[in-house]
């Protein structure tokens, strides 16, 4: 952030917010630019979701400072969420309506003119490429269209920053790279996007800048590439071996790489290039069931930084 | 109530609760057949009551000393229960399905509707539910001519009046449900309330001690407010009954955006 910037459309300092005992946010600062595609990546529990609510005013702080949009949820909560689209965890779609109802009902909540919302309602569907659908009930569509709507109807009173947690999980393989799309054109768009996720190969793609969340702290912040480059090492060797305890084997491999890191299934080794460490290893003697090369990415970062891997 | 609520310590809102009106409004114009079933009820216990028991009891007191037949006696009553009804059955039953399942409130209040509106919205929905009933089943009653004043007219307001004050605290109770169970606790207290409010029978077919647990009943006042109406015997008394109604229609609906704040803005 360099001075003389434009103000953040999300400033946290402090951020904190505990359900009695538990502290699920414990004091995060965050500074969301205009424009940019921000996501929170973590394991289950990490506080994601506790923040996003935070940000979206339905939860308020407990401690700390938080300004969305250069308002406080504390005082213009309404205010704000008139101007957020939000697509939360779990679709909570009306299934008592159709798939076009769901878009003008929601728009009725912003206050938007029934013609307005009818007209933007059509706009809506095509981009979420549901308009053949636009008048079916919404419970027989499948995650992915059901997704989508959630996402269009988020989108009906042209929020200037678009809140999304855990937007693909669940979601089949092809059906995620649908969302991808439409997200990438939102973001071309110049709506600022805020995602929560814990799939790191999602938050590479469609993050600009992300920080790393565990037990409801930060621990890393960055573009996806440059967390890489100072958490990891270029390439990544998983070595698979016939054997009940991997951790046993690390001595036949020592020096060979920056770090290892012992899977159950497997021992990863963190080198610079892969190939050679990999015929390093075979000469050592080490008979390895399968050996894969692969770049190093998010998850490696993740688990240099907790010891712990994203999705168990 | 927007102007209302800038005075009582009322939860957070966008006045934007007849959105949420609107949105029910979409979804029954589906479902209308289920809400056309509980018409009928009060219907039945007309003929069943006023027309088929009445032969038999033949007039009644009215209170004022003066004898009705017992279908003039009997139709308020089943009016205001109608308007009960219909308030209690959707700020209960509906509510509860969209409060716990259909996670309908969740999508509300991220938009700029606050608790206050969830509160707002879903009890004027629920007590017009309340006031269709009242209204179908005045003009049955009349049909069957158990109508004897143009007063009869001012009981439309009434049954709004008592359908506020059910759909609030029904709203409001609703959040404390956990199971679909517990919805018997909620038959215990409207099913005595519906035959001991002085539906019936007079209040003064009751012992003295009982009389003071019927008044304090809300049941018995829309009974009275509505009978004294029908019956044309506009007192002050009535002054009671509309306050006494009007106060647990604006506690209940401070309590529902309360325990909505609650349950949801944590």
């Amino acid at each position: 952030m360099t001075a003389g910037a434009a103000a953040p459309m999300i400033r946290a300092r402090g951020l904190v917010k505990e359900f009695g005992s538990f502290t699920a946010v414990d004091g995060i600062d965050v500074d969301v630019m205009p424009g940019e595609a921000f996501g929170f990546l973590g394991p289950n529990g990490a506080g994601k979701s506790s923040t996003m609510r935070m940000i979206g005013c339905v939860s308020p702080p407990t401690a700390g400072e938080l300004t969305v949009l250069g308002m406080d949820p504390r005082t213009h909560g309404a205010a704000i969420r008139a101007r957020l689209g939000v697509v939360p965890q779990r679709d909570t779609l009306d299934e008592e309506l159709t798939v076009e109802e769901n878009i003008w009902v929601y728009g009725r909540y912003f206050g938007i003119p029934r013609a307005e919302v009818r007209r933007r309602a059509a706009e809506l569907l095509d981009f979420a490429q549901l308009a053949d659908r636009a008048g079916s009930v919404v419970e027989p569509l499948s995650g992915g269209m059901k997704r989508r709507l959630t996402i269009a109807r988020g989108l009906v009173n042209s929020p200037s920053i678009l809140l999304l947690d855990e937007p693909t999980t669940g979601l089949d393989p092809q059906a995620r790279h649908v969302l991808w799309d439409r997200l990438f054109r939102l973001k071309r768009e110049g709506v600022t996007l805020v995602l929560t996720t814990h799939y790191m190969d999602e938050a590479e793609q469609l993050c600009d800048r992300l920080v790393v969340m565990d037990h409801g702290r930060i621990v890393a912040e960055g573009s996806p590439r440059s967390l890489i480059a100072e958490h990891s090492t270029r390439e990544v060797l998983e070595l698979r071996l016939d054997t009940l305890d991997h951790a046993e084997h690390v001595g036949a491999v020592e020096g060979v790489a920056e770090r290892v890191e012992v899977l159950p299934d497997r021992l990863l080794l963190y080198v610079d290039d892969g190939e050679r460490a990999q015929s390093e290893v075979v000469r050592r003697g080490v008979e390895p069931v399968s050996a894969l090369v692969r770049r190093s990415t998010l998850e490696d970062v993740f688990l240099h930084l907790t010891g712990r891997t994203l999705v168990d | 109530m927007a102007r209302l609520a800038d005075v009582l310590p009322v939860p957070a809102g966008a006045g934007m609760a007849r959105t949420l009106v609107e949105r029910n409004y979409r979804s029954f114009r589906r479902t209308w057949t289920i809400i056309v079933s509980g018409f009928f009820e009060p219907v039945f216990y007309l003929f069943a009551m006023g027309v088929g028991v009445g032969a038999l009891v033949g007039d009644v007191d009215a209170g004022d000393g003066r004898l009705v037949p017992y279908a003039v006696f009997v139709a308020p009553a089943l009016l205001a229960a109608s308007a009960m009804n219909g308030a209690v059955f959707d700020s209960t039953t509906n509510v509860f399905f969209k409060l716990k399942y259909a996670k309908l409130y969740d999508s509300v209040l991220a938009t700029p509707l606050g608790p206050r509106d969830v509160a707002v919205g879903e009890i004027t929905w629920a007590l017009l539910r309340g006031l269709v009933y009242a209204a179908a089943f005045l003009l049955v009653a009349t049909l069957a001519g158990a109508v004897t004043s143009w007063w009869a007219v001012l009981t439309l307001p009434a049954a709004t009046l008592v359908g506020w004050a059910f759909a609030s605290v029904g709203m409001a109770v609703a959040t404390y449900m956990r199971t679909w169970a517990d919805f018997d606790w909620l038959q215990l207290a409207i099913l005595p309330m519906f035959l001991f409010s002085a539906t019936f029978f007079p209040l003064s077919a009751y012992p003295a001690a009982v009389q003071g647990v019927v008044q304090a009943t809300p049941l018995y006042h829309g009974v009275a407010m509505i009978r004294d109406l029908m019956l044309g015997q506009v007192t002050g008394g009535m002054a009671v009954h509309v306050g006494y109604l009007a106060v647990m229609g604006a506690v209940g609906t401070v309590w529902t955006g309360r325990r909505i704040e609650r349950l949801l803005l944590r």
